[in-house]
């Protein structure tokens, strides 16, 4: 058999291609109300791959930048309360602007690209992250607090050896609720440039088809899934005497 | 100096942007932008978030009180905030105008489906949350089961329901940002349409969508704040 470009040198390729698009043999990704074509998903699945790798380094790094900032003006707030009203006050103006103007809103200073992406996902995570940390610390009780410091444990000792473990479970809630909510929002980045699975849904200015959408969800609603459970088993772990309780 | 000077002129430009016309380059000399036309799209944003609202209030608000007076559907609750939280926006407006079509009612939908689950799971915690001896109390009285739901759970569960009710109007309203991608031409235009408005126009459309979404989360916590019985807001204190 001849080899394809043999076959377009000659004219051949070229001449089939054209008579396709006139007869009603149209590819199923051209059909206007096509809902899935299993045939273009099989061979162009690779063109997901790198907006996926793309999708999933926003989304990490976003909400790991999110969770250290959080988590430190959460420690700052925990002792210094009168920090309370004015953090929460902050971060929850930087969650009510909605994604895409936040990702404008830099552009002057950040210009287009993922980094603006990342900070302003970022920006979206703090209050999630902030007040979980805050709600698992305030609900340790005063009774172990007491009993570490009648053992002789500095402030700074209770902070990290009582109460952050036993805050564990509520903020490993924030940071899920924040990773799910971001592997959805992070789609957006590519109205700024981001990258992204957004790439496979608004492509070059237009919205792309019904099965490169389906696809694009497909791989979000994974990824979520994924790194929801992930978080889940990291909370599993790091607190083992919960398990201990439960059995 | 000079660093600061090139942000701050992009912002210059948006301003002006949203208060006087510009010439646009693709429009045939129609301008763009201004007062006029800046209101015109928050306007309609602001309707078709508010028609999403209302759809979704009336189905996941009765239902979550319900639900959460009678305690069932815990499990099932759980599954639909997560979900909820999971579907990516922009497919979301993406499939409903490849398969459904564009325009103010499949929009209106859409973005109904996104407000529904805070206002559903919120509406079920905030009756849970009631003390039972209230509720025992309250039956003892004679009050029947829907007397019990309007007069004593909902009362006491305005801070959580209200809660609800704020994280669902800012997603449907961050949503209806991108809602041009469906016939809905909202202040999203000036973001997503670069080639009509510009640089100027995305910064402006990003300004006011901002101060939008702001305003609007104001109003509601001040809302939220008036229907809260008294009692209620000693205990907060």
């Amino acid at each position: 058999m001849a080899s394809l470009s043999l076959l377009a040198a000659v004219g051949e390729v070229g001449g089939d291609f054209f008579k396709e698009r006139t007869s009603d043999t149209l590819p199923c990704q051209a059909k206007p109300n096509e809902v899935f074509c299993f045939d273009w998903a099989k061979d162009n699945i690779d063109r997901f791959g790198t907006p996926t790798v793309q999708h999933f380094e926003l989304v990490v790094i976003s909400v790991l930048l999110g969770f250290a900032l959080a988590f430190a003006l959460a420690l700052f707030a925990h002792r210094q309360t009168w920090l309370r009203p004015p953090l929460l006050a902050a971060t929850g103006v930087l969650y009510t602007i909605p994604s895409l103007a936040f990702f404008f809103l830099l552009l002057p200073l950040t210009g287009l690209g993922k980094n603006t992406a990342i900070i302003a996902l970022a920006a979206y995570t703090l209050q999630i992250i902030y007040r979980n940390t805050m709600l698992g610390l305030d609900n340790v009780s005063g009774a172990v607090k007491d009993a570490a410091k009648g053992m002789g444990l500095t402030d700074r000792q209770i902070l990290w050896r009582i109460e952050l473990p036993l805050a564990i479970p509520e903020i490993v809630a924030g940071l899920r609720i924040a990773v799910v909510s971001t592997v959805a929002i992070a789609t957006l980045a590519v109205f700024i440039g981001g990258g992204g699975l957004g790439t496979q849904i608004y492509g070059s200015g237009n919205l792309t088809f019904p099965t490169s959408i389906f696809i694009a969800l497909a791989i979000v609603m994974v990824m979520a899934l994924v790194l929801d459970a992930g978080l889940l088993a990291v909370q599993r772990l790091t607190t083992p005497w919960r398990r201990a309780r439960a059995s | 100096m000079n660093d600061f000077q090139v942000p701050l002129a992009g912002f210059g430009g948006a301003l002006e942007f949203i208060f006087s016309p510009q010439s646009s380059n693709v429009t045939g000399g129609k301008s763009v932008g201004g007062l006029e036309q800046s209101l015109d799209l928050a306007l309609k944003q602001l309707e078709v978030t508010g028609l999403a609202m209302a759809v979704a209030l009336i189905i996941a608000l009765p239902l979550g009180l319900y639900l959460g007076h009678k305690g069932k559907g815990e499990q099932v609750l759980v599954g639909v905030a997560n979900a909820g939280r999971a579907i990516p926006e922009l497919a979301l407006i993406a499939l409903v105008a490849a398969l459904i079509g564009v325009g103010l009612v499949p929009v209106t939908l859409a973005l109904a489906v996104l407000g529904i689950p805070p206002i559903l799971t919120n509406a079920y915690v905030g009756v849970r949350q009631v003390d039972a001896a209230t509720v025992d109390a309250a039956r003892g009285m004679g009050m029947s089961e829907s007397a019990i739901i309007r007069k004593v759970e909902l009362p006491l569960a305005v801070p959580t329901v209200m809660g609800g009710i704020r994280s669902s109007t800012i997603a449907i309203l961050a949503t209806a940002t991108i809602a041009p991608l469906a016939g809905v031409v909202t202040l999203g235009d000036y973001i997503i349409n670069e080639g009509i408005y510009g640089l100027d126009g995305r910064i402006a459309g990003a300004i006011l969508v901002a101060v939008l979404a702001l305003s609007l989360e104001g109003i509601l916590a001040l809302l939220q704040r008036r229907l809260t019985s008294d009692g209620l807001k000693l205990k907060t204190v």
